[in-house]
């Protein structure tokens, strides 16, 4: 696995402060805080926490795709154009040409009223100039490559009418047919089965090695990423709470939460009669979240500082790797 | 999809027979006679009446009678408007409310499909409430108010169009009926057509249309508009049905010679064999828009489509 240097690399994504709130009938709900975070060229940075810990917000909210309650602050750049609060026009621009997003659920994010060639290749059409003659012969070509049997037929075909497999495939086609510099994966390979998983995420690292796209795997399975990822950010409710390559992550996590995650990852070497670790408890409504470290209620290290102040990311100390993160048990005192 | 058709229109021999039945019978059982407003026929003339129009006969016979007629073809005479038949009174009436209830409710559509829209993409914003608070009006605001205070502004007090009448059909005897009668049905389609954009619009397929780089516009015209259009189809089937087989307010207010006038002053005069032919076209109509509208479905929705077959 390669693990860029940083003086080599260029940060094709700086994200800076980010937050994301939504106006709900409760008042206004954090969804990401104060998050940071830089993408490298080249890298496949996986994104981790449970469900509702801010890991899909962050990345609509970059591409100005949010529910129509939701606002960003902060600063978001994509080789230095700023993302956020961009009028439409420049958003347009990027959005399915540089900057690509795959989603969940290929069923319901596909238009069910249109034909899967036509909605592939509109995004030709409008991207790349091309005639809706030569966005189709494209389009065929492409989905010949991502493993679509009877592509003249499938070209035809409404998204109601395709397996789960055959629909993320062209997800992703749709999401790569401009040769996007950056790929932001949602969950790819959710409510799949395992083998149509294992041809997704080696489609990826497909993608990974013969262009020069940068990943963004959003997902709750570390497996998953281990496989594929360069670097990991753990986050949980709404702030990243461990950053670090692949081999930091899983052989020092720093962060209780962390350590909680990856014992729980089952291996061969797990003997079947003991059950897995577990985090215990819930994580917290975004609703109420706590004073303090928002794991603090389900840490087992819980002191008396870490309910009332909010843990800042720092260097990890003694280790040849590089990360951070963000948890008390570092203090000095 | 043909055989999907064919099979509705299947189905529409027995739900008609059931609609006539029910409704001869409700004829029938309701007191009073044709003849009874006319107060000075001798009791001789009127017993003659009765006689040649078999309503002397037990109910069944006459329902046996009445059968047997309209499966020749023939819906009889009308009872009121002698030396006339019930089919020559609706050819007379139902062209007039057919113009102009296509007209209305083309106007309608059109209208109201474009505020609905307008609405929707300007959500919570001034324009989004002052079509949505001016689609309640029109909604609250009944024909029988609307249609005389249009005949007083703009026939009376500005004297610009006639006040009343058909003049066959004239374009400027129509502006003021068709304006009535879509009124109402501009509001009530603005209001279902906003109401299916919106919910449209917070769909996961929206995203990904809008991730892909496209414009709002492309957007809303690709990825949104055939889905926010289906709400609306369930409405305009019956809507349609009812609006061009005749409003009686409108067309008594304008005093115009449609299928409305005929129905009502046939209910009330007992003349069975009219009120009987008016709702056997009414019925009809209702039938074929509904499969109308059921096809529409499926242009629309592939998945609907497909289970046709």
């Amino acid at each position: 696995m390669s693990r860029p240097t940083t003086s080599a690399v260029t940060r094709i994504v700086k994200c800076r402060n980010l937050n994301v709130q939504f106006r709900t009938d409760n008042g206004l709900l954090s969804a990401v805080s104060d998050l940071s975070f830089s993408l490298n060229a080249g890298e496949c940075l996986g994104v981790v926490g449970e469900s509702g810990s801010g890991k899909s917000q962050t990345f609509l909210g970059m591409l100005g795709l949010l529910a129509d309650n939701g606002t960003v602050s902060g600063s978001v750049t994509f080789r230095d154009q700023e993302l956020l609060h961009a009028p439409r026009k420049i958003l347009d621009s990027l959005r399915g040409n540089k900057l690509s997003m795959i989603f969940q659920d290929s069923l319901s994010a596909l238009t069910p009223t249109m034909r899967i060639g036509d909605q592939l290749s509109e995004v030709l059409v409008r991207h790349k100039s091309m005639s809706k003659k030569e966005a189709r012969a494209k389009v065929l070509e492409v989905l010949e490559i991502f493993g679509i049997p009877d592509v003249a037929q499938r070209y035809r075909s409404y998204p109601f009418e395709m397996s789960g497999g055959m629909r993320q495939r062209v997800m992703i086609a749709l999401a790569t047919l401009c040769r996007p510099e950056v790929l932001i994966a949602d969950e790819p390979t959710t409510a799949l089965d395992v083998t149509v998983q294992a041809q997704i995420l080696r489609l990826l690292d497909g993608l990974k090695r013969h262009t020069r796209t940068s990943i963004v795997l959003i997902t709750h399975d570390l497996a998953i990423v281990a496989g594929l990822c360069d670097r990991i950010m753990i986050m949980y409710a709404g702030r990243a709470i461990e950053f670090g390559t692949v081999r930091q992550i899983f052989e020092h996590p720093q962060h209780p939460y962390t350590r909680g995650l990856v014992s729980s990852v089952p291996n061969l070497n797990s003997d079947p009669e003991v059950d897995l670790p577990t985090v215990p408890g819930q994580p917290p409504s975004l609703e109420n979240l706590p004073a303090g470290c928002a794991f603090a209620p389900r840490c087992a290290q819980v002191m008396e500082r870490c309910t009332s102040v909010q843990p800042m990311l720092r260097a990890i100390k003694s280790s040849d790797e590089s990360g951070y993160y963000a948890c008390h048990l570092g203090d000095d005192n | 999809m043909i055989r999907f058709t064919l099979r509705r229109l299947g189905i529409a021999v027995p739900t008609l027979f059931i609609i006539v039945t029910a409704s001869f019978f409700l004829m029938h059982t309701a007191p009073g006679g044709p003849f009874d407003a006319e107060a000075n026929l001798e009791p001789e003339i009127r017993e003659n009446l009765i006689a040649a129009y078999d309503l002397d006969k037990p109910v069944t016979t006459q329902y046996w009678l009445y059968l047997n007629s309209i499966a020749r073809g023939d819906f009889g005479p009308s009872l009121v408007y002698a030396d006339f038949t019930t089919t020559e009174l609706i050819a007379f009436g139902l062209p007039v409310s057919v113009k102009l209830g296509a007209t209305a409710m083309l106007v309608a559509v059109l209208l109201g499909g474009f505020f609905g829209i307008v609405a929707a993409l300007k959500k919570n914003q001034l324009l989004d409430h002052l079509i949505m608070g001016l689609a309640m009006t029109g909604i609250a605001v009944p024909g029988f108010v609307v249609a005389p205070v249009l005949s007083l502004v703009f026939g009376l007090y500005l004297n610009l169009l006639p006040i009343a009448g058909w003049n066959d059909g004239a374009l400027a005897n129509m502006v003021l009926p068709v304006t009535a009668l879509a009124l109402p049905q501009i509001a009530i389609i603005a209001r279902l057509m906003r109401g299916g954009m919106l919910e449209v619009l917070g769909s996961p397929f929206v995203r990904t249309a809008r991730a892909k780089g496209l414009s709002e516009s492309q957007v809303v015209i690709r990825h949104v508009l055939k889905s926010a259009v289906i709400p609306l189809i369930g409405y305009l089937g019956p809507a349609v049905a009812g609006i061009m087989t005749g409003s009686l307010i409108i067309e008594m207010i304008f005093n115009l010679p449609g299928v409305g006038q005929y129905f009502v002053q046939g209910a009330l005069n007992r003349d069975y064999p009219l009120v009987m032919g008016i709702v056997i076209i009414y019925a009809s109509a209702i039938i074929l828009l509904n499969l109308l509208a059921d096809l529409a479905y499926g242009v629309l929705d592939p998945r609907v489509r497909k289970s046709f077959q």
